[in-house]
């Protein structure tokens, strides 16, 4: 169950009345005004919305990089804006795998040593990280080039790197901005095929921000991200109004 | 677990034009340490190899060098009667009573002027110090303007060659042989009789400067001194042989350690700036892979640990190749004055295991005061502004 007007509960992500604003200057902007979400577990989200409304802010606040200025960001019953520094890393390695548009790969590490890197935060003995290593990047596809580095990958091959390190320790949440934006149509589709495996195999909660219709069309849900705010796109392709709106 | 060091052992050698900077300013500095703590230390090495622990030297009281001192002959026979003084086969006691002077000789180097020091000593000295032996030619005979000299001292002063004559004091002299006293300051010295010396310079033939006794054992010090500062006819001070050239030393070895590391603070500032320098740009050219690091959960403190450890990687490069560079160094003879006669020693560098690892640990100082700042930035570095800059 996804829902926009912050009347759920009890689901795995909820976000109440969300602000958040940036200092720029002297001005200030409002990126998010009162947003609210509640996502089930196992729910594949996409996000759209014009360049700037505020798609990446969204997904840092999900993820823990970033704090809101206001509103409530709950996560499996953990209110994550309290967290701080070392705890809130603690938590983001334990439940959350970013999916970058640039994959945000290490280049002096291997395709191994990349994936293997949140696995260095667990305590799992080498023998049994190699286990996980092996099994994520066969997931992806890419058994055959472990020991290869970044730039001895294509665009393709390096974001099912950067897919293996996000999901190799096994998170609830998978956060992915643009990850197709970068690749062209086959590669991007390699990628949407594996996040879509990811939702209906693994049963990962993922949230998808996409400026393409066909990548959202993956989505269990697509929501849109207007003047801060969340609304639901309709099967008629609508965007159907928080009830608060209606009226204005 | 942190984040692994093969990252930034990897990074650095990516980067190696920049970090190569840092790398030759840290060697540079640490050479330059080694070298005058090497200067130091066999300074100290020298004198210091004089001393034996057998031996006590007896100076009149008060004096703290040979040169202020004063012993009358009746009182190196009280002190030659004193217990624990070894004796000779022939049963004569082991003192040197002993006279120095100083001399000025050109140096070989440069034609100027350099003082000697000239020692008058009991034909018996080379049972008293058997570190001492002849090498070449013969000892000097007792009664005779002969000289025997050290083997620094022919290759640093000119005249000295075997079997030349060497004017000096108002006599005639003859260089009869060449002893080795083990690298210590001896030799640099020329040896002949103390009567004769004593003679020659018209000073009075019964007073010496100091009396060198060989003890029985190095255990025999403490009665050994406790009858000569005891005797009513003695009023002398009584010294190990090798505590006293430790003492002699010690100002000299300090004057040099001091002016190292304050040649090596100097260097030491330039050096912490290139690898400060070195460790700003790493941060600033990496700071996307920094917060997907902090990204993935790895907290501030290991991104601290990491680039610090980086930095860490880079100073003990520069420090070995600062120690390989100072080590041929080793053995390198070179003169100085000695401050308290001003006569020129020859001695050679001196580096010591000690010396390498304070080397390394200097280098390894500079890489931490270089590396934190810049480590401490890229932990404070906000995620979501470095992930954007992408
Ligand atoms: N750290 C920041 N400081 C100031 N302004 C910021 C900061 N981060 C984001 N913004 C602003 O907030 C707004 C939302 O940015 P955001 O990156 O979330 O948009 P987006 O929907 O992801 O855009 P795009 O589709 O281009 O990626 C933009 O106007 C952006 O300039
Ligand atoms: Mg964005």
């Amino acid at each position: 169950m996804v829902r926009v007007d912050g009347k759920g509960s009890g689901a795995l992500v909820e976000i109440r009345s969300l602000d958040k604003k940036y200092r720029r200057g002297g001005e200030e902007i409002d990126v998010l005004r009162g947003l609210n979400l509640d996502v089930d577990a196992g729910e594949f989200i996409a996000f759209m919305g014009p360049s700037g409304s505020g798609k990446t802010t969204l997904l840092n606040l999900i993820g823990g990089l970033d704090t809101p200025t206001s509103g409530a960001v709950r996560i499996g019953g953990d209110e994550i804006s309290r967290l701080s520094g070392r705890k809130l890393a603690a938590w983001r390695s334990r439940h959350i795998g970013f999916i970058f548009q640039m994959y945000n790969l290490i280049p002096v590490l291997t395709a191994f040593q990349n994936v293997q890197l949140p696995l260095l935060l667990t305590n799992l003995s080498k023998a049994e990280r190699r286990k996980h290593v092996e099994a994520a990047l066969d997931l992806v596809g890419l058994s055959d080039r472990m020991r290869h580095y970044p730039r001895q990958l294509s665009g393709g091959q390096e974001q099912r790197v950067a897919i293996a390190r996000a999901i190799v320790a096994d998170p609830t949440i998978l956060l992915c901005d643009e990850p197709t934006g970068d690749l062209d149509r086959a590669a991007g589709d390699e990628i949407l095929d594996i996040i879509s495996r990811l939702s209906k195999e693994y049963k990962k909660t993922i949230f998808l921000v996409t400026h393409d219709p066909i990548a959202a069309k993956r989505a269990g849900t697509l929501l849109h991200l207007d003047k801060g705010t969340l609304l639901e796109c309709t099967a008629d392709g609508l965007f159907a109004c928080k009830p608060e709106d209606a009226g204005k | 677990m942190a984040i692994p060091l093969e990252y930034n052992v990897r990074s650095v050698f990516i980067r190696w034009p920049s970090t190569l900077v840092a790398v030759l300013g840290i060697a540079g500095t640490v050479a330059v340490f080694v070298v005058m703590l090497a200067m130091a230390q066999g300074f100290q090495a020298m004198l210091i190899g004089g001393g034996s622990r057998d031996n006590a030297i007896v100076l009149r009281g008060g004096a703290d060098s040979e040169m202020m001192s004063a012993i009358t002959l009746d009182q190196v026979r009280v002190i030659a009667d004193a217990p624990g003084v070894a004796r000779s086969a022939s049963g004569d006691p082991l003192v040197s009573a002993e006279v120095v002077v100083v001399g000025a000789f050109p140096l070989l180097a440069t034609g100027s002027d350099a003082n000697v020091q000239i020692r008058g000593l009991s034909p018996i000295v080379l049972e008293v110090r058997p570190n001492a032996r002849i090498v070449e030619g013969r000892f000097f005979q007792p009664g005779l303007t002969e000289l025997v000299v050290g083997r620094n001292v022919s290759g640093t002063y000119a005249g000295f060659k075997l079997g030349s004559t060497v004017e000096f004091g108002g006599g005639r002299w003859t260089v009869v042989g060449v002893f080795d006293a083990g690298g210590s300051s001896y030799d640099s010295e020329v040896w002949c009789d103390a009567v004769v010396l004593n003679q020659v310079f018209k000073r009075p033939e019964n007073i010496f400067q100091s009396a060198t006794a060989r003890l029985a054992s190095p255990e025999s010090f403490q009665a050994f001194k406790d009858a000569a500062t005891s005797d009513p006819r003695l009023t002398v001070d009584v010294f190990r042989e090798t505590a006293f050239y430790a003492e002699q030393s010690r100002m000299v070895s300090t004057i040099i350690r001091v002016l190292g590391f304050i040649v090596a603070i100097v260097m030491g500032v330039g050096a912490v700036f290139a690898a400060l320098n070195t460790m700003y740009s790493a941060v600033a050219s990496r700071s996307a892979e920094i917060a997907t690091l902090k990204a993935l959960g790895f907290s501030p403190a290991s991104v601290v640990a990491s680039f610090v450890a980086e930095s860490t990687v880079i100073a003990l490069a520069g420090g070995a190749v600062g120690v390989l560079a100072s080590l041929p160094f080793n053995g390198f003879t070179t003169g100085t004055m000695n401050w308290s006669s001003f006569s020129y020693l020859a001695f050679a560098f001196r580096v010591t295991p000690e010396i390498v690892a304070s080397g390394l640990v200097f280098s390894l100082l500079m890489g931490i005061v270089g590396g934190l700042p810049p480590a401490l930035r890229a932990a404070r570095l906000p995620i979501i502004v470095a992930l954007r800059e992408l």
